[in-house]
């Protein structure tokens, strides 16, 4: 450690603020919308897999088995350079030319994808534990099935998944970080940018770590207040 | 889809295995240092010690809050600076997996051990064992043994996590794929190739997992 030339004060200088600062951001901007995908089709395909329909529980677990088994990282990679080359070619070439953000929104997919899989298989297993004898009760109050999930299965399922929900944000936050490789400027591609511009990585990186843990902390503190006023009473 | 060609793909199969030999080499050493460092980490956190305890905690608190891709970079970074020489990005990435598995691994076990129940420490302890032999044969035995599927799983998620190496521009499985798919312009091919092994492989993994957890609760 004894060459390492230390200067906090990088941090602090332009245009390395204005690049955490923008890496700050776009990691927000990031998960947010990965995780508006995630939960959306989690709860979409976690709704589907148990269903009474076998062809549909089959899409679920066709779904679920492939999205949960490739690395994020191979699927980013798969819907940044193969399905472009897919689809028709003036939708590739707006893809890959015309779509601004392009890598960023193509992260949103991918990732937000992966990670619905995931958010599938927890609602599914949510909706299994809601008692059978409420939702006969709810058929027999004259509810649709479609009603039942509205207005009894899903409401009880959120509320017990809770906790895995919370966790799932933060892998959610965590694997914003990804998209790095397909040139998302978030957080840790700027510190890495920072690292070889300046030769200052640990101070940059710390930033960056500073950044996640403290973001972390705070969805950890926010969700126990959540936890409080909306868990089922025991 | 006529103008793919996957025949290319047949072609680098000697470079594409050099890769996921790499990959794996990555998965098993990983896991097993993983394993041991988590089972000392553990013990920290569970100990009467206040400071160790602390340590623990902080150190699985900081590791478990962070990318796995920052960690990468981290080690890449740091690693030559501590040792004062430069080590190859192979080492660099060996040792950020470690310590990063190892912060995983550390709540398993813990889990394990806490699930094993209190009468039976009390029990071996009355036999005249001391503390630590009380641990060493008796509890962690059990809560490895209970642990071996969530363990398992955990070593199936580093798999995946390997793929990220190529960021510190070492050359895995998905490394080697993305030199190759660049240089003879077949991306589609190798990335679906890729793709299709890695199914294949965690697949068959987490499959044998589930029956391995069968055979645990059954017996």
């Amino acid at each position: 450690m004894s060459k390492y030339n230390w200067d906090w004060s990088i941090l602090g200088e332009a245009p390395y603020l204005g690049w955490l600062v923008t890496g700050a951001e776009l990691t927000i901007a990031l998960s947010l919308c990965m995780w508006a995908v995630a939960f959306i089709f989690g709860s979409l395909i976690g709704v589907i897999a148990t269903s009474r329909n076998p062809l549909l529980r089959a899409v679920a677990t066709f779904y679920i088995g492939i999205l949960r088994n490739i690395p994020p990282i191979v699927q980013l990679f798969v819907w940044f350079f193969v399905v472009p080359e897919l689809l028709p070619f003036s939708w590739g070439t707006f893809i890959k030319r015309d779509l601004s953000y392009g890598p960023f929104w193509t992260s949103v997919v991918a990732l937000g994808l992966f990670l619905s899989a995931r958010i599938a298989e927890h609602l599914r297993a949510g909706l299994d534990s809601v008692p059978s004898s409420l939702v006969n009760a709810s058929l027999a109050t004259g509810l649709r099935v479609a009603q039942t999930y509205r207005y009894v299965r899903l409401p009880i399922a959120y509320r017990k998944m809770l906790p895995t929900l919370t966790s799932e944000f933060l892998v959610c936050f965590k694997m914003s970080a990804i998209s790095m490789t397909i040139g998302v400027a978030e957080i840790s591609a700027q510190s890495y940018q920072i690292e070889s511009y300046t030769y200052h990585g640990i101070e940059a990186f710390t930033a960056a770590t500073i950044f996640y843990l403290c973001f972390s902390t705070v969805i950890v503190a926010l969700s126990s207040l959540i936890e409080k006023r909306g868990a089922l009473s025991k | 889809m006529s103008h793919f060609q996957f025949g290319v793909v047949l072609k680098s199969l000697p470079f594409l295995w050099s890769g996921l030999q790499i990959t794996l080499t990555l998965t098993v050493a990983g896991a097993a240092a993983g394993i041991l460092l988590g089972v000392l980490l553990a013990l920290m956190r569970l100990s009467k010690s206040r400071p160790l305890s602390w340590i623990a905690f902080i150190y699985v608190n900081l590791f478990r809050s962070i990318p796995a891709i920052l960690v990468l970079l981290w080690f890449y970074l740091l690693v030559p600076l501590i040792i004062d020489r430069p080590v190859g990005a192979f080492s660099s990435a060996l040792i950020a997996f470690v310590m990063f598995e190892a912060a995983y691994y550390a709540e398993i076990i813990r889990a394990g051990i806490q699930s094993v129940p209190v009468l039976q420490r009390e029990a071996a302890l009355s036999t005249g064992l001391r503390n630590w032999q009380v641990m060493l044969h008796v509890v962690l035995p059990q809560a490895l043994n209970m642990m071996t599927p969530v363990m398992l799983n955990q070593a199936i998620l580093l798999f995946m996590d390997t793929a990220l190496v190529s960021v510190i521009g070492l050359h895995d499985f998905t490394g080697t794929a993305s030199i190759i798919a660049t240089r003879d312009g077949k991306v589609v091919e190798f990335y679906t190739v890729i793709a299709v092994v890695y199914l294949c492989i965690c697949l068959t993994a987490s499959q044998i997992v589930r029956r391995l957890q069968k055979r645990l609760q059954a017996g």
